[in-house]
């Protein structure tokens, strides 16, 4: 043989690529973090999942640009692939046994060794692992054999079963609450994730319905009428306004958490996604709005502490115009040149917090302690499910505004002017005005979150007021999607709420992000749930053009 | 009466005189057009009266109103709209909402407005689509101004440039290039457009054009820019017979053998 056919070159090509992902996965340390983290128990953890997928993935990718290629080939060019994808993990065995490669690779463990081998030994290990790797290649191979809807299915099958499997402990706490439903649930699960029948159950059921549902759905989706909105909209707020009960206590802390970036991501949402002004200092009111309350409201720096609901509309105000002061100079600025600016603007916020010149009044490096929590009537908001529902009126109110402003006037000329800048100015929009205006209401919405972290803590310390929290607010709705509001939700949720429920992730974070917006980039630029414009000239209700045209106009 | 005056217009970038000492009287209701070779100024002028650009010394008046160096966004509210050489719709929006954005200068609700929608605010709103629809059957746009601006086939977006200027009701409309990428059929369509909104709204059009047969079968005047200087103007019969012109579309020597031809066509 002398030259291999451009399926087989294209399929190991990948294959080396996917197995080089897998050997970072592992010397990062990822492998052996999730190793005790099990979908099915005893069977399959998350860690086996990070070395193996990537490797998949990439033959599967391959495999799919050569639909003509016969049933054979494609079978063997898989295994082959998937044994070949194993190379660098076995590379890195085969060093490790000879040189200890922990000097350098500190996650190059015994432990990474003994999960890679399947905890056979070497030997036996490496040729389990070729095997195991070229079976994986094996199934993305048999996989595309299949036709697309059962395809679907079985891809929908795993997904969820590796949700629900690594979702066990959320699940677990909220259908506990479900009485005699709660059963049925604890039976699926081991004391870490599924039980092997639980999880080939639920493979099949999710496989099943997933096969139906694409039979259904094989007409388009009609979009909802007004009646059937107003349903799903009081279903969702029904939702939101029962969530602490659903979910327990145990999750309040993560959900206030990711309310308050909901919240910084709505404002955000407006100044990015609506107006297209990129700013990277967007935790400086965040901070402003939280340092407001602090010093109006704190026995320590304060002769006269007011109360939280006194000291709100100051902090409101005084977001409000430092939007308008990070505004006014950055006005002229475009693009990059803005994105430095505002980055220079936070952190400005964050060193003159942190400096000894403002000490006596801002606190320093001791930030501000004992700022006073919202009151009603007797009732201090102190516990973390109250100032939950301080967080969503909050929310609704934020929600309700960014909504009804992308509708309107102002929201258009925003848009216009994050479209094309010259030509919004020809026709007649103040950039100046509408710009600012911009920068003030993103700024109201991120210093109310600001106050109600102020409230929630009781203390504010500059740390909390990093570059990270920009980028966090920034992830999360590049993610969701530009201009999108419930892509605020998703994005929180995904990148907020999911690496909180899962502990193991913290460590990776930012390298899950980073893999994730690349990814993103690649296959959904436009978001997790892209913003849908509002149908102006046909409503919903009305009818199509095509009926228009037959009727008789009376002119004729 | 003239709409338009321009005088003594000059505009320099670096060492580039774009324009120098123009001068241009547009009549009140008239097709005038602006021809030239490319680099002539002729767009650089069409900037300088929307407030693109600053002119470096001249005035620009406009219905009364000297308009020298207002910002962009204050022209149109004199009644001067404007369509661009390279399509700049505002991409992301759908064809209506690019429309209601050209509307800018009659809406007056505001931030607080918006966010409670007030009667007023409803009603103004509702008005402004319904005059959107009413410009979108204008161009034979209806029934596609829910579509995002960028998703529309290239005619039907020159098309709808062309509904966003006259959203802001202005009483001279300047088409930069209008038929550039057209088919015959569709640059005679576009031929009976433009004079049907000027005998229709009234308005006064100011034109770029390239496509000589359009600018001569409809133009009452005719600039010819070349270099920055204008070097003629008249009736298309007159531009046409021009030796100047015929130079410096065709070069220096070509005047005098094409001239003669022309005269004699004529």
């Amino acid at each position: 043989m002398t030259r291999l056919s451009p399926l087989f070159r294209e399929t190991m090509r990948s294959a080396l690529i996917g197995g080089a992902a897998a050997l970072l996965l592992a010397l990062v340390g990822m492998v052996e973090s999730f190793r005790e983290r099990f979908i099915i128990s005893g069977w399959f953890n998350v860690g086996q999942v990070l070395f193996l997928v990537p490797i998949w993935y990439a033959i599967y990718t391959t495999l799919r640009r050569f639909p003509e290629e016969n049933r054979k080939n494609t079978l063997l060019a898989a295994f082959v692939g998937g044994a070949v994808g194993s190379f660098p993990l076995v590379l890195l065995l085969l060093l490790g046994s000879v040189i200890n490669l922990r000097a350098m690779f500190v996650n190059a463990s015994p432990m990474l060794y003994r999960i890679l081998t399947f905890n056979q030994g070497l030997g036996l290990g490496i040729f389990l692992l070729i095997f195991v790797a070229a079976l994986f290649g094996l199934t993305a191979g048999a996989m595309l054999q299949l036709p697309q809807r059962w395809r679907r299915a079985l891809i929908q099958g795993l997904i969820w079963v590796f949700v629900v499997g690594l979702m066990r402990d959320l699940i677990l706490t909220v259908t506990n609450r479900w009485g005699p439903l709660a059963p049925i649930f604890r039976s699926i699960f081991a004391t870490n994730g599924l039980t092997p029948v639980g999880g080939i159950l639920l493979f099949l059921i999710i496989t099943g319905l997933s096969y139906r549902r694409q039979q259904k759905n094989a007409s388009p989706k009609k979009p909802l009428d007004s009646k059937a909105r107003w349903i799903v909209l009081a279903g969702v707020a029904l939702v939101f306004i029962f969530l602490p009960q659903i979910l327990g206590l145990y999750f309040s802390e993560i959900l206030d958490n990711v309310m308050m970036y909901i919240l910084m991501g709505l404002g955000l949402n407006i100044v990015v996604g609506y107006a297209g002004l990129l700013d990277l200092g967007y935790v400086a009111f965040f901070a402003i709005g939280a340092y407001t309350t602090g010093v109006l409201t704190s026995p320590e720096l304060n002769a006269q502490p007011l109360t939280y609901w006194q000291a709100l509309p100051f902090a409101m105000l005084i977001s409000m115009i430092s939007g308008v002061i990070l505004g006014l100079p950055v006005l002229k600025l475009r693009g990059d040149y803005l994105a430095i600016v505002t980055l220079g603007f936070g952190e400005i916020v964050r060193l003159l917090v942190l400096s000894d010149w403002l000490r006596p009044w801002l606190g320093g490096t001791q930030g501000i302690q004992l700022i006073a929590q919202p009151q009603i009537g007797n009732l201090v908001l102190k516990s973390q499910v109250q100032l939950y529902y301080l967080f969503l009126v909050g929310v609704a109110t934020v929600v309700f505004i960014a909504w009804r402003l992308k509708d309107s006037h102002i929201g258009r000329s925003w848009m216009a002017l994050r479209e094309d800048e010259d030509v919004a100015r020809a026709m007649g929009i103040n950039h100046v005005t509408t710009k600012l205006l911009a920068f003030a209401t993103g700024a109201l919405f991120s210093g109310i979150a600001g106050t109600i972290f102020a409230a929630k803590l009781t203390s504010v310390y500059p740390h909390s007021m990093n570059f990270l929290v920009s980028i966090n607010v920034l992830a999360l709705i590049i993610l969701g999607g530009m201009g999108s509001i419930p892509g605020v939700f998703v994005g929180a949720l995904v990148l907020i709420g999911a690496p909180e429920l899962l502990r193991e992730f913290a460590e990776y974070r930012y390298l899950v992000y980073g893999a994730l917006l690349v990814a993103m980039m690649i296959y959904r630029p436009e978001g997790l749930w892209p913003e849908a414009r509002r149908r102006l000239e046909l409503h919903e209700e009305e009818e199509g053009p095509a009926t228009d045209a037959l009727s008789p106009s009376p002119t004729e | 009466m003239a709409i338009l005056v321009i005088r003594n217009v000059s505009k320099r970038f670096g060492g580039l005189q774009a324009l120098s000492k123009i001068n241009v009287d547009v009549e009140k209701e008239s097709i005038h057009s602006i021809i030239g070779p490319n680099g002539a100024g002729k767009t650089t002028l069409f900037n300088c009266i929307t407030g693109f650009y600053v002119p470096d010394e001249g005035d620009i008046i406009f219905d009364g109103h000297n308009i020298t160096g207002l910002p962009t966004d204050r022209v149109v509210y004199h009644g001067i709209a404007r369509t661009y050489q390279n399509i700049r719709l505002f991409k992301n929006m759908t064809a209506i909402e690019n429309i209601l954005v050209g509307m800018h200068p009659h809406l007056h609700s505001g931030l607080l407005g918006g966010i409670l929608r007030n009667p007023r605010t409803q009603r103004e709103e509702r008005e402004a689509i319904e005059e959107a629809r009413r410009l979108l059957q204008l161009v034979n746009l209806q029934g596609r101004g829910d579509i995002l601006a960028k998703n529309l086939p290239y005619g039907e977006q020159r098309r709808l440039e062309i509904a966003r200027a006259l959203a802001s009701k202005p009483k001279m409309l300047l088409l930069d290039e209008p038929s550039a990428g057209m088919n015959p059929k569709e640059m005679q369509e576009l031929m009976h457009f433009i004079r049907h909104l000027r005998d229709s709204l009234g308005l006064t059009i100011l034109l770029i054009e390239h496509h000589m047969r359009l600018v001569m079968g409809i133009s009452e005047r005719i600039t010819v820019l070349d270099f920055g200087e204008k070097i003629a103007e008249g009736t298309p019969k007159e531009i046409q017979s021009n030796p100047r012109v015929i130079e410096a579309y065709l070069g220096r020597g070509a005047a005098s053998g094409l001239g003669v031809q022309a005269q004699t066509a004529a």
